[in-house]
């Protein structure tokens, strides 16, 4: 590891931002390429417990990517290569068996992705998969999910219904409401709302102020005013690079960097 | 242009119906109950059925799925899930060979390698006939599992599913439907095909005896039958001709119907 790279912008970014101790996820001095395309350059920052992080940027940056390092997502993806290291609650990610790590660290996507099944399958789909056949207790673990995602009153009249014939947002709640139900310890979220209508966003967005009592959250968005909306800290990607983490205020109010004001404030992106 | 267009399409369409109506014409005096439940009749005596060249039909086309369908299907799973681009493509550029070569050969191959220790019948048949459902049976497989959006695969892995379990439990399932009509119009296709069998499954006037005895079955029937030496035979023959084309077509609109009804159909 060269010393130098422990100096990057990010670092020093996440080292006011955020206090260190309390960190659900940590990712140290993180390079990712595509074959021989760097994608992200010493990624090094702290997302909080029980709060909602957002990362920013124009097309491009990197903030994708990095999210789903989180979660080892890239991994599907051929030829790809990481280097440093992601920690959750201090342990490396890397040797982690991906199946638990990702049972831990649940994701949503950008477009939503319901399987063709019923609603009731849709949810019950990841406790199955992890192991739990209980048919009281799958019921009782799908329409807690549901109610966390705000989907319950409704869906629960029609639950073995296809999970197609909801309306696009419904579908994005229920591809929360199935993240939700394997009881993950954080949520990665991809630009849930791209493909939402206003009113489909403003039901996610308010969803994520409560979810947070449950778990941690992390939004990749390219709306800045849902990133001001939402998170409680906001990272600016630019690049590849992380050029500035930090408290959302602070980082839409007074930021410290150049680029992080420029793009705020609409010079570019 | 729009007429002759118009022209070649009415022309293209009525090739089915003509064909429908000529056999229906020709044979339709033959078909009655009988030709579905009795055995040709002797030489020299009018009448009689095909109920064994019906059976026989069945029983190699059910060799034959059993062969070409879990083959074909497995390695179309291995094609689009797990296999690399490049040995992808080389394995279709081999499983379009094969379904290229004649299926003469594919006779002759099998004559050699099972006629010749058990003798013909619906065993050599089915063996043939399988070995030509296997390319169909692969392309089809791998391109409606490839038709799946990633989308669903990567929801699925961001559950803590494997990659078996994902192919399993969503991608499998999302594509059945496809996969399955496309077997279906496999069968079809395979149910008319006439060169192998003559030189695998044999010739038979009566009921068949066992998996390696001979076996009438439709296509060897009508062959026989139209170089006949009777007009009764020949006409038995269309008879023999217009129920395989109805099960052939009987087949493909189950195909459609199989493809186009689901519950989980994207908006």
């Amino acid at each position: 590891m060269n010393p130098s790279e422990l100096t990057a912008p990010g670092a020093r970014g996440s080292a006011t931002g955020v206090p260190a101790q309390t960190a659900k996820l940590r990712s140290e001095n993180l390079n990712f390429y595509y074959g021989s395309f760097q994608a992200l350059h010493n990624i090094d920052l702290s997302v909080n417990e029980k709060k909602v992080t957002a990362f920013i940027g124009p097309s491009g940056c990197g903030k994708s990517t990095f999210l789903r390092t989180l979660n080892r997502m890239n991994e599907t993806v051929r030829k790809t290569r990481l280097e440093g290291n992601i920690l959750l609650d201090g342990e490396s990610t890397l040797p982690m068996e991906v199946s638990q790590l990702r049972r831990r660290v649940g994701m949503v996507f950008q477009k939503s992705n319901p399987f063709p099944k019923s609603i009731f399958d849709n949810v019950a789909y990841g406790l199955r998969v992890n192991g739990m056949t209980r048919k009281a207790r799958l019921r009782e673990a799908v329409e807690k999910s549901l109610r966390r995602a705000a989907l319950w009153d409704e869906v629960k009249d029609k639950l073995q219904n296809s999970a197609y014939d909801l309306s696009g947002g419904q579908q994005q709640r229920l591809c929360i409401a199935r993240a939700l139900a394997v009881d993950p310890e954080v949520l990665l979220l991809d630009e849930p709302c791209s493909a939402l209508d206003p009113i489909a966003t403003a039901k996610i967005e308010e969803l994520l102020f409560h979810l947070k009592e449950y778990c941690t959250i992390v939004i990749v968005t390219h709306n800045m005013q849902q990133a001001a909306r939402v998170a409680d800290y906001t990272g600016f990607f630019l690049l590849g690079k992380l050029i500035e983490f930090g408290d959302t205020k602070v980082i839409f109010r007074n930021p410290s960097k150049k680029e992080t004001e420029d793009y705020i404030t609409g010079r570019f992106g | 242009m729009l007429f002759l267009t118009g022209v070649c399409t009415l022309i293209a369409v009525s090739v089915l119906f003509f064909i429908l109506g000529y056999l229906f014409q020709k044979g339709g005096r033959s078909l009655s109950w009988h030709f579905f439940t009795n055995l040709p009749a002797p030489t020299g005596e009018t009448g009689g059925g095909m109920a064994n060249a019906i059976l026989g039909s069945g029983q190699v086309l059910a060799l034959a799925t059993c062969i070409g369908v879990p083959i074909g299907f497995t390695a179309g799973v291995y094609l689009a899930e797990y296999s690399g681009a490049a040995f992808a493509s080389i394995v279709r550029f081999m499983t379009d060979l094969l379904n290229g070569v004649p299926s003469i050969v594919v006779g002759v191959v099998t004559y050699t390698l099972v006629v010749l220790k058990t003798g013909t019948g619906p065993l050599a048949g089915g063996i043939a006939l399988g070995i030509m459902m296997i390319p169909i049976a692969v392309r089809s497989t791998e391109e409606f599992l490839r038709a799946v959006p990633n989308s669903l695969r990567e929801g699925a892995m961001a559950l803590g599913a494997s990659h078996w379990k994902t192919i399993v439990t969503v991608v499998i399932p999302a594509a059945i439907r496809g996969i399955l009509s496309g077997m279906m119009l496999n069968l079809a296709r395979v149910a008319g095909e006439t060169a192998p069998l003559l030189l695998t499954a044999g010739l038979s006037m009566y009921w068949n005896h066992g998996w390696s005895q001979p076996v009438a079955t439709l296509p060897v029937m009508i062959y026989t039958d139209a170089i006949g030496p009777q007009q009764d035979l020949h006409q038995q023959a269309w008879a023999a001709g217009f129920v395989l084309l109805c099960l052939v077509l009987l087949v493909n609109v189950l195909a459609r119907t199989v493809i186009s009804r689901g519950i989980h159909k994207p908006r």
